[in-house]
């Protein structure tokens, strides 16, 4: 069971990945991720205000079962398909985050200083993960479409615009991961 | 009962993005200080095998599982709002270390924290609809 405990390698998952986003195109379908927060909101009754809501969300309804799945998904793989020799990442990064406050993975798939239970007692970190939250939908709503939908679908059916979209995608990463992240963690 | 395969291929998608650790904050972080090949990996085998994948369907002009052609919508042509929203996206990719698939995965993992990146994330999209006939596209 250990190759199934241990970090999958990254040419089996992209390979998987990649046949996921071939399995919906075959049922008919677009991968995409993030057009389920449209759907979310559309739910919720955002289309009595926004017209951009007034849409036919029902027609996505499968794109919400996509997302149960890969929530159970999430649930099986972290509660019975894991070990503590996951996240292994490079030691230099661990020494990096170390200087930063961050904790070290030791298994875990999120550090304590971000995702911790005692986050919910500081309202700066509240505040992190509230606006990474709201960049993130306005941002791929913006661009129509995120890691999912440009970066997978998109660059596999060669198109132009979701190269821009990726480019960007690396360009405020960059700029977050080296000149915000040292700010916010110092 | 038509349902049942899209509960399958996300369950699938769930197991796969944890166990590459593709919902980590670290392997995201780790990516963007260019420490490791791990997610460079998994993005450019996906894009690989994807548009291998999608070049078949297209020269034999497959039919999907109902019998239908199957289309593949281009992106629609502009510059700003992809140069622009990829980038704020890619702030906020950075900084939480989760794009919207792992948000969804990550919560049903058991970590609420990410109920709040989840919360922003409706709330921003709720923001784009406001601003959108405003923004320059």
């Amino acid at each position: 069971m250990d190759f199934i405990t241990q970090t999958w390698h990254w040419s089996i998952s992209g390979f998987l990945i990649g046949m996921v986003m071939l399995a919906l195109t075959y049922f008919g379908k677009a991968f995409g991720m993030s057009s389920n927060l449209r759907s979310l909101c559309s739910m919720a009754g955002a289309g009595k205000f926004v017209s951009f809501f007034n849409w036919d969300w029902k027609s996505q309804r499968w794109n919400l079962v996509v997302v149960v799945g890969a929530m159970l998904g999430g649930y099986v793989a972290t509660h019975f398909l894991s070990d503590p020799s996951n996240v292994s990442i490079n030691t230099t990064t661990i020494s990096q985050l170390a200087a930063m406050g961050i904790d070290a993975p030791h298994g875990k798939l999120a550090p304590d200083a971000l995702f911790g239970m005692e986050i919910f007692s500081s309202p700066k970190m509240i505040a992190i993960l509230l606006i990474g939250g709201l960049l993130i939908g306005f941002g791929s709503r913006y661009a129509g479409g995120c890691t999912s939908g440009h970066a997978i679908s998109g660059l596999s059916n060669l198109q132009l615009p979701s190269l821009k979209a990726v480019i960007g995608f690396f360009i405020g990463g960059l700029i977050v991961s080296h000149f915000v992240l040292p700010l916010i963690f110092n | 009962m038509k349902l049942i395969k899209f509960l399958l291929v996300g369950f699938f998608f769930g197991i796969v993005l944890t166990k590459c650790e593709a919902v980590s904050w670290y392997r995201i972080y780790e990516m963007f200080q260019f420490q490791s090949f791990h997610m460079f990996g998994i993005i450019g085998v996906a894009i690989f095998t994807g548009v291998i994948g999608i070049q078949i369907i297209k020269r034999k002009n497959l039919k999907d599982v109902d019998g239908l052609p199957i289309e593949i919508l281009d992106k629609e042509k502009g510059s700003i709002r992809y140069w622009l929203g990829g980038t704020l996206f890619g702030l906020g990719w950075a900084l939480v270390g989760s794009c919207p698939g792992p948000i969804f995965i990550l919560i049903g993992a058991g970590f609420m924290s990410v109920g709040v990146i989840l919360i922003g994330a409706l709330l921003g999209t709720f923001l784009y609809g406001v601003l959108k006939d405003k923004l320059p596209h």
